[in-house]
């Protein structure tokens, strides 16, 4: 071996074949390692839609369930709510939603199938955290010209009572809004949109 | 080396026999007198050089109480809470191996970032050292791995809302960022599968990982050996054994310094954990001490001190592109640009002894800016209220945390322009005092 200096094609052929079927193999093997870091059966069968019962829900309240391990909040607006999502738009960084995430039969005014039910995945888009709802009376401690909404307790970004994000917040996107049904009229279905009432 | 040619061992008194015996099996005479009795090093080591060796002891001490802690330690997201209280209560003895195993890991990052600015002062990162520099940079990102994944394990409050704000900061990147997130946590959301993953990190996979690094670290410390402050070569002046005028072995001028550097050490480490373990909640944060809720967020979300600079880039830097993906990026490019410090340092000489006044001047706004950062990141966003009208109201803390992010990166950016520029004092042919 080594003695001598001419080049024998034959034998790099090998060494290459050998080589290659060699990082095939490696990348094969590796397969499971990475896919067994996937989510489990379980974890996925647990992403299944969940119901929700909205009859006690009064005005003005906010109510939160858990979907796939997030809290998805559906919140019961007054009218004054649906008046200061209107009067927002011009404070906000995407007030057409077009950047943000939603089906298509709550891309509207008020990003809802009904105007006085809202359904939001209450989860900030900036990092994950899970914002609170603040009142219009909380004033003093979201500033005089506070029109009620969301507020993240982590990095500061304001939303409105439709989840739409304030300009200047860490946030880039507005709240998601999930697929979602009514059943009746005092049952939601959220995580899917198939089941029309 | 054929067994036969080696001189028996002399001077072990009893043990003469059996280290002959494996002296003659095993290199070991070899390793005792590379790395300890005969690997000479500088003469003029000062406060800053005890860094190093500190941070190895303390590495041992999270392995050993590491170790106990596991055979307490339940990694299900039902038992994990209990199981911490039943560790600090029930267990004999076990609040004082989580305190010291707490206690520790804040004592490791408070040691590193002394032993990584000894370097910055002494341009111990400068040439032949690049590579020894770079292994270390590595074994502090394998230190911020290990953190970030041990603080999910005791599921309090924080530990959740932590891991979720760093999860979802790859699901940040483009295109594959969503998947990967999922990915990283086994689920849709941080739960018992990311809890368990993240376990198996912590104790195996990161510690390999980080003990093979320092071995590494060590290995080329003693191929090109130690700066020392005055950032001079020792190995130009021989006596006429070919050993450095100016170094002595290491054993045992070094390990005497080193042992007295430990008992000191000891005191204050032992003064902390005995008496204020939580650190007024910057070693283990109050929130904490609430399980782990994914539907309700603390009123405010900060990790951990040592990763506070970086979280405050992280916040500072505003969406674009409707993607907070830059703010993401910048984060990760504050510690990747301490991989170039080798080449972007183009001084005449290593040792700020010498350097010119920007030199000095840019460090002093680098460690200001690090800790302004740090220590904003500690605090929400409105905690110095806001700018009046004419700045449109702008957060003060925010603002402050962008011009010292822009500070921390020009120290780095500009270095190559700067640091030529002089007047240098003469570097001495031998070392100072």
């Amino acid at each position: 071996m080594g003695d001598s200096a001419e080049f024998d094609p034959t034998r790099r052929s090998l060494l290459v074949a050998t080589a290659s079927a060699g990082g095939i193999a490696v990348v094969g093997t590796a397969t499971p390692f990475v896919a067994s870091m996937l989510p489990s059966e379980r974890a996925r069968a647990l992403g299944a839609p969940v119901e929700a019962n909205i009859a006690s829900l009064k005005p003005g309240e906010m109510q939160i369930v858990e979907w796939r391990g997030k809290p998805v909040w559906i919140i019961r607006r007054t009218p004054e709510m649906l008046e200061s999502i209107k009067k927002s738009d011009d404070l906000l960084s995407d007030p057409q939603s077009r950047a943000s995430d939603q089906p298509d039969y709550a891309h509207n005014e008020f990003r809802s199938r009904k105007p006085e039910v809202g359904v939001l995945v209450g989860v900030c888009t900036h990092l994950g955290c899970s914002p609170q709802l603040k009142s219009v009376e909380d004033k003093g401690e979201m500033g005089a010209d506070w029109l009620g909404g969301f507020y993240c307790p982590c990095h500061g970004s304001k939303f409105d009572f439709a989840g739409r994000v304030y300009s200047g917040a860490p946030a880039p996107i507005n709240l998601p809004v999930p697929p979602y049904a009514f059943v009746s009229d005092s049952e939601v279905l959220i995580g899917e949109d198939k089941k029309e009432a | 080396m054929a067994a036969t040619q080696k001189q028996p061992i002399t001077g072990a008194g009893p043990f003469n026999g059996l280290l002959t015996w494996i002296d003659q099996r095993f290199p070991l005479m070899a390793l005792w007198r590379e790395h300890l009795a005969e690997y000479y090093a500088p003469k003029n080591f000062n406060f800053w050089y005890y860094f190093g060796s500190l941070s190895l002891f303390v590495l041992v001490l999270q392995i050993a109480t590491g170790i106990v802690l596991t055979m307490h330690y339940k990694p299900d997201a039902n038992f994990a809470f209990a199981s911490v209280e039943y560790i600090m209560r029930d267990v004999p003895l076990g609040w004082l191996i989580r305190y010291m195993h707490s206690t520790g890991a804040s004592a490791f990052f408070i040691l590193v970032y002394l032993h990584m600015f000894r370097a910055l002062l002494y341009g111990s990162y400068r040439r032949p050292r690049e590579l020894l520099w770079i292994f270390g940079v590595f074994v502090y990102l394998c230190m911020m791995a290990e953190a970030f994944f041990g603080y999910l394990l005791p599921w309090g409050q924080m530990s959740f809302w932590g891991a979720q704000v760093i999860v979802n900061l790859f699901d940040a990147i483009p295109i594959i960022g969503p998947d990967l997130a999922i990915w990283i946590r086994g689920d849709y959301v941080v739960s018992d599968a990311t809890l368990n993953r993240f376990f198996a990190f912590h104790v195996i996979a990161v510690p390999l990982v980080l003990l093979g690094l320092v071995v590494a670290h060590i290995m080329a410390l003693h191929e090109v050996g130690s700066n020392n402050p005055d950032g001079i070569e020792i190995k130009k002046n021989l006596d006429a054994n070919g050993r450095p005028l100016d170094g002595i072995p290491f054993h045992p001028y070094y390990t005497v310094k080193d042992a007295y550097g430990v008992a000191v050490f000891l005191i204050v480490f032992c003064a902390v954990m005995f008496f204020a373990p939580e650190m007024g909640g910057y070693f283990l944060e109050y929130n904490n001490f609430i399980p782990a809720d994914p539907l309700k967020t603390p009123e405010h979300i900060a990790p951990v001190w040592y990763f506070t600079p970086y979280y405050s880039m992280l916040r500072a830097v505003p969406p674009m592109f409707n993607s907070q993906f830059p703010g993401v990026l910048v984060m990760g490019l504050a510690v990747v640009i301490l991989f170039f410090l080798p080449w972007i340092d183009r001084s005449a000489v290593r040792s700020i002894r010498y350097k010119g006044p920007h030199y000095r001047w840019w460090l002093a706004a680098f460690v200001v800016a690090f800790l302004v950062l740090g220590y904003l990141g500690t605090v929400p966003t409105n905690h110095w209220g806001q700018f009046g009208g004419w700045l449109g109201g702008a957060e003060r803390a925010t603002v402050a945390a962008r011009l010292f992010t822009v500070v921390y990166f020009l120290f780095f950016l500009l270095m190559p322009w700067y640091s030529k520029i002089g007047p240098n004092k003469p570097e001495p042919d031998r070392v100072t005092g």
